[in-house]
């Protein structure tokens, strides 16, 4: 039960992606083209995905405890700092180049589109050239926090 | 707006929101997809095993949808090689770095009403509208 649970909660994931149209780049780049033929459906998707996990969220805080695991791993870090707005800002450029942010990007591994798997594979690599960066500032005694994400 | 296609997307929507709150409510874990696959690259990591089933699951997802007939279309990709390393770099560091992307910040964190996540959601979106703008209206 403890792996069929994120699992099913993956797969349910990717159909609300791919029924939403989200995996489809142009759709995204449509929302982000603000001075074009805007296209407001991602934030349809947005709205709609917040009710219902704002709802879930609301009925964890009222349980001790989650049904199958020890504890709740929210981030605990609170503090609105440096790396969040940088990354953040790295993010968004890296998310209007293609329209692809991990979720869809990952979905779309599954059409074997050549430049969709380079696109996951510089991703990975990203991630695990900022964890070695960041491996060595904690040497300098700055500690990683907790992911939000 | 011709493009708008309203019902579709609150029904993948709802889907995305149940994900989020299923994850939350069955395993206590943030349906943050960068950082679920980020943590698999943590080395000594043990918690690998949920992060992999959530992804397989995440896979499992189109594959379904091209066996019931539901075709998933060829996503149009950039024709420049260095847009789409360069721009999958900067997704990965970023996400990395700013501890989140769409879903861990724009949905998981926005619905707790983290200061942190609406920051980072206002951040990227702004940052992402403006890299459109460019690439599409030259400014």
């Amino acid at each position: 039960m403890a792996t069929l649970a994120p699992l099913l909660c993956g797969f349910v994931f990717g159909w609300g992606l791919l029924i939403s149209g989200m995996t489809q780049p142009t759709k995204v780049l449509g929302f982000l083209d603000v001075f074009g033929a805007w296209d407001p459906s991602l934030a349809v998707v947005m709205a709609a995905a917040l009710l219902v996990s704002g709802a879930g969220f609301a009925l964890m805080r009222q349980r001790e405890r989650p049904y199958l695991a020890g504890q709740t791993y929210w981030a605990s870090n609170a503090n609105i700092d440096t790396p969040l707005v940088a990354g953040s800002a790295m993010f968004g450029v890296g998310w209007g180049l293609v329209g692809l942010c991990p979720g869809p990007a990952l979905v779309n591994v599954a059409t074997l589109s050549l430049p969709v798997i380079v696109f996951v594979a510089a991703m990975a690599a990203g991630m695990a050239l900022h964890d070695v960066l960041q491996t060595r500032q904690v040497v300098t005694g700055q500690a990683p926090a907790a992911s939000d994400g | 707006m011709a493009n708008f296609t309203p019902i579709s997307a609150a029904i993948g929507g709802v889907l995305i929101g149940l994900s989020a709150a299923l994850l939350m409510l069955l395993s206590g874990r943030v349906a943050g997809i960068s950082g679920i696959f980020g943590g698999c690259f943590v080395r000594g990591a043990d918690d690998r095993g949920w992060r992999l089933a959530f992804l397989g699951g995440l896979i499992l997802a189109p594959v379904t949808a091209a066996l019931v007939g539901y075709g998933v279309p060829l996503p149009a990709m950039p024709a420049s090689w260095w847009i789409v390393v360069g721009a999958g770099l900067l997704v990965g560091f970023g996400s990395r770095m700013g501890k989140g992307c769409t879903s861990g910040h724009g949905v998981c964190g926005i619905a707790r009403l983290s200061p942190r996540s609406i920051a980072a959601t206002v951040v990227f979106m702004a940052t992402a509208a403006i890299t459109v703008a460019i690439m599409r209206h030259g400014w």
